[in-house]
C-alpha cells in the first residue's frame, strides 16, 4: 500500500542514486497522520463530554432526571421539558420542512430549464450561508411580532422556532434530495414517458419510488441539522422551561430546547458544580442522538457512495 | 379530471412551492440591507462602542471575527488537506478508511454548541488556554474541518487518472506525482472548500459562546491569548441582552455579518464555476 510497485522496480534499475526518501516517508505519515486524526478528535470530543458530563447520570437519580421540572437554582434537573421542547421544534421544523424542500428539489431537478437552476441554485447555497444568529436576530425583530398579532399569547414559541429552523434546514434537504434524483438512471423517465405517462406520473410513480433511500438520508439530515441548532432557536421560542399541556395549541407555547438550555445557562454556573456537569451531560444527549442518525444516514449512503464518484469519473 | 389537466396543476403546484421557498431567501437578505444600510458609515466600522454599546460603532467585534476567521483557516487548512489527501490518495478500501469516513460524516452533524462545549473542556479548561482566540479557533477549526475536507476530497478526486499513470510511468514517485500532478490541478477546488469553511466559522455563535467571546472589551486583544468581541455574539448581545438598544445598530450589525459571510460563500462560488469552465478535460 505505501510503495508503488513499479516505482520499487524502476529504483533497483535506476543508474543514478534514487532521491533521499526520508522527506517522502514523513510527509506520507503525517498524511496518514492527518486523516487519523479525523477519529480522534471524535474520539476525543465524545471523551470530553463523558468527563465533564459523566457525574449527571451518576449523581443525579434516574427518576429526577427523566422527571419533568428543570429548576436547576433548587438543584432539580428534570431533563424532560428540554427534551419536549427540542423535540416538538424539530417536529414542527421537519413538517414544514421535507414537502418544501422535497417539492423544490423536484423542481430543481425535473422541471426547471437549466438557466433558472443556475440562478435557484446559488441562490438555496445562499440561504445555506446565513449565519443562524442572523435568521435567529430576524425571527426576534420581524416574525414573533407577527406572529403575536396573528393572535398567539406571545411570539416567541415552539412554532416561531419551527419556522425558522425549518428555513435552516431546506438547504440540506433540497441538495441532498436533489442528488437523490439525480441518481435516477434518466432510461427510467425515458421509459415512462415513452409508454405514454405524463411528466407528473413520471416523476410520482417512477423517479421519487427510485430516489426513495436519498430521500430518507435528507429528512434524517435535516432532522439532525434541526436538533443541533442553538442561537436562533435560543432568539425565538421564548425559553420557558416547561412541558406545554398536551393539546392542538401546544406548537404556540414558548419552549426551551436542549440547546438553547446549555447556551444559555453555562455562563452562569459555577464549573464543576452538578448544574454544570448536567449542561455537559445534556451535551452528551445531543451528541448520542446526532451521532445515531449521522451513523444509519452515512451507512445508507456508503453502500451508494462508491457508484456516485465512479460516475463522476 | 384527466391526466393532463392532473400533470399541469401539479407542474403548476410544484412550481408555485419552489418560488414560496426561493423567494424570501432574497427578501430576507434584502430587509436586512433596506433596515441596515442606514446605520452603515466609516464611524461604524472603524470605532468602537460607546454608551453601554447604544452609540459609536462595531470595530472591536469586526476585528475579533477576522482573528477567529484567520486563526480558524490555520488550524483546518493543514489538517483538512491532510486528510483529505490521505482519503482520495493512500486510503485503501479496508476498516480504518471506513472509520475515518464515518468520523467525517459525524464531525459534520455534531451540534455546534456541542463543540462549544467540547472547546470549553478541553482548550479552556483543561488545556488551560482559558477563554482566548487560541482556544475559539481551535473550536472553530475543528467545526470547519468536515465541509473543508470533503470539498477538498472531491476536487482532488475529481483530477482524472491518467495524469497519475503518466506522472508514475515517468519515473515520479508518489508524493512527486501528488506534489506536481495532482495537487495543482484541485487547488481551486480545495480553495473553495476552505473559503466556505471559513464562511460558515465567521457566522457561528453557539462554539464560541464559552471559549473565546467577551460581552464588552474596552480594550482590543493583544495576544492569542486574550478574549476578543466577535460580530456574531455581538449581534446576539445587543439584541436581546442590552435594553434600549437602536434597532439601526442592530439591523447594521446583522448586515455587516450578513455581507461578510455572503461574500465569502459568493467567492467560494465564483472560484468553483471559474474552475469548471476552465477545466481542459
Amino acid at each position: 500500500m505505501s510503495t508503488n510497485p513499479s516505482l520499487a522496480a524502476s529504483d533497483t534499475t535506476e543508474e543514478s542514486a534514487p532521491r533521499p526518501r526520508i522527506g517522502e516517508w514523513i510527509i506520507e505519515n503525517l498524511i496518514r497522520l492527518a486523516g487519523l486524526s479525523t477519529v480522534v478528535i471524535i474520539g476525543l470530543i465524545f471523551l470530553f463530554l463523558l468527563r465533564e458530563g459523566g457525574p449527571t447520570f451518576l449523581d443525579i437519580p434516574l427518576r429526577q432526571l427523566f422527571g419533568s421540572r428543570w429548576y436547576p437554582i433548587e438543584g432539580i434537573f428534570g431533563l424532560l421539558p428540554l427534551i419536549v421542547g427540542s423535540l416538538l421544534v424539530t417536529v414542527g421544523a421537519v413538517f414544514i420542512a421535507v414537502p418544501l424542500g422535497l417539492i423544490t428539489a423536484i423542481y430543481l431537478g425535473e422541471i426547471a430549464p437549466p438557466w433558472q437552476r443556475e440562478i435557484l441554485k446559488p441562490l438555496i447555497e445562499m440561504l445555506a450561508g446565513i449565519p443562524s444568529i442572523v435568521l435567529g436576530f430576524l425571527g426576534w425583530v420581524a416574525l414573533a411580532p407577527l406572529i403575536q398579532n396573528a393572535g398567539a399569547a406571545t411570539g416567541l414559541t415552539a412554532f416561531t422556532g419551527a419556522v425558522i429552523l425549518a428555513y435552516m434546514s431546506l438547504p440540506t434537504i433540497i441538495s441532498i434530495s436533489e442528488d437523490a434524483l439525480y441518481a435516477v438512471p434518466k432510461e427510467y423517465r425515458d421509459g415512462a414517458l415513452a409508454i405514454g405517462a405524463t411528466q407528473w406520473q413520471t416523476i410520482w410513480r417512477v423517479v421519487l419510488p427510485a430516489a426513495r433511500s436519498g430521500i430518507v438520508i435528507a429528512v434524517m439530515l435535516g432532522i439532525g441539522r434541526a436538533i443541533g441548532e442553538t442561537m436562533a432557536v435560543m432568539l425565538v421560542t421564548g425559553n420557558a422551561a416547561n412541558i406545554p399541556a398536551l393539546s392542538g395549541g401546544m406548537i404556540f407555547e414558548p419552549v426551551r430546547t436542549m440547546t438553547a438550555t446549555i447556551a444559555a445557562e453555562m455562563g452562569e454556573v459555577a464549573q464543576g458544580s452538578l448544574h454544570y456537569n448536567t449542561l455537559f451531560g445534556i451535551g452528551i444527549v445531543l451528541f448520542i442522538i446526532t451521532f445515531a442518525i449521522n451513523s444509519l444516514a452515512g451507512r445508507i449512503v456508503g453502500t451508494r457512495g462508491a457508484r456516485r464518484t465512479g460516475g463522476k469519473l | 379530471m384527466n391526466r393532463q389537466q392532473t400533470n399541469r396543476l401539479a407542474m403548476a403546484l410544484i412550481t408555485g412551492v419552489a418560488i414560496l421557498v426561493v423567494v424570501p431567501i432574497v427578501l430576507v437578505i434584502l430587509f436586512v440591507l433596506y433596515n441596515g444600510i442606514g446605520a452603515i458609515n466609516w464611524e461604524f466600522i472603524t470605532a468602537a462602542p460607546r454608551n453601554g454599546m447604544r452609540e459609536g460603532g462595531i470595530w472591536p467585534a469586526l476585528l475579533g471575527t477576522i482573528f477567529l476567521t484567520f486563526g480558524t483557516a490555520i488550524i483546518s487548512f493543514p489538517l483538512a488537506i491532510g486528510a483529505a489527501i490521505y482519503l482520495s490518495e493512500y486510503a485503501a478500501d479496508n476498516r480504518m478508511t471506513r472509520m475515518v469516513r464515518l468520523a467525517i460524516v459525524n464531525l459534520a452533524g455534531i451540534p455546534s454548541i456541542v463543540y462549544g462545549l467540547f472547546g470549553l473542556g478541553a482548550f479552556v479548561l483543561f488545556l488551560e488556554f482559558g477563554t482566548s482566540i487560541l482556544a475559539g479557533s481551535l473550536t472553530l477549526g475543528l467545526l470547519t474541518l468536515p465541509v473543508v475536507i470533503s470539498t477538498a476530497e472531491e476536487a482532488i478526486a475529481s483530477v482524472p487518472q491518467q495524469f497519475r499513470t503518466v506522472s508514475l510511468s515517468l519515473g515520479a514517485t508518489r508524493w512527486q506525482t501528488i506534489r506536481h500532478q495532482v495537487l495543482p490541478h484541485a487547488l481551486p477546488g480545495i480553495l473553495t472548500g476552505v473559503i466556505l469553511g471559513l464562511g460558515r466559522a465567521a457566522g457561528e455563535t453557539a462554539p464560541i459562546l464559552f471559549t473565546v467571546a467577551a460581552f464588552y472589551l474596552p480594550n482590543l486583544p493583544h495576544s492569542i491569548f486574550d478574549q476578543t468581541m466577535a460580530l456574531p455574539y455581538h449581534l446576539y448581545v445587543i439584541s436581546t441582552q442590552v435594553p434600549g438598544m437602536p434597532l439601526e445598530i442592530q439591523y447594521g450589525t446583522a448586515l455587516v455579518l450578513l455581507l461578510i459571510v455572503l461574500s465569502l460563500t459568493l467567492v467560494a462560488t465564483f472560484v468553483r464555476t471559474s474552475m469548471r469552465r476552465r477545466r481542459e478535460w
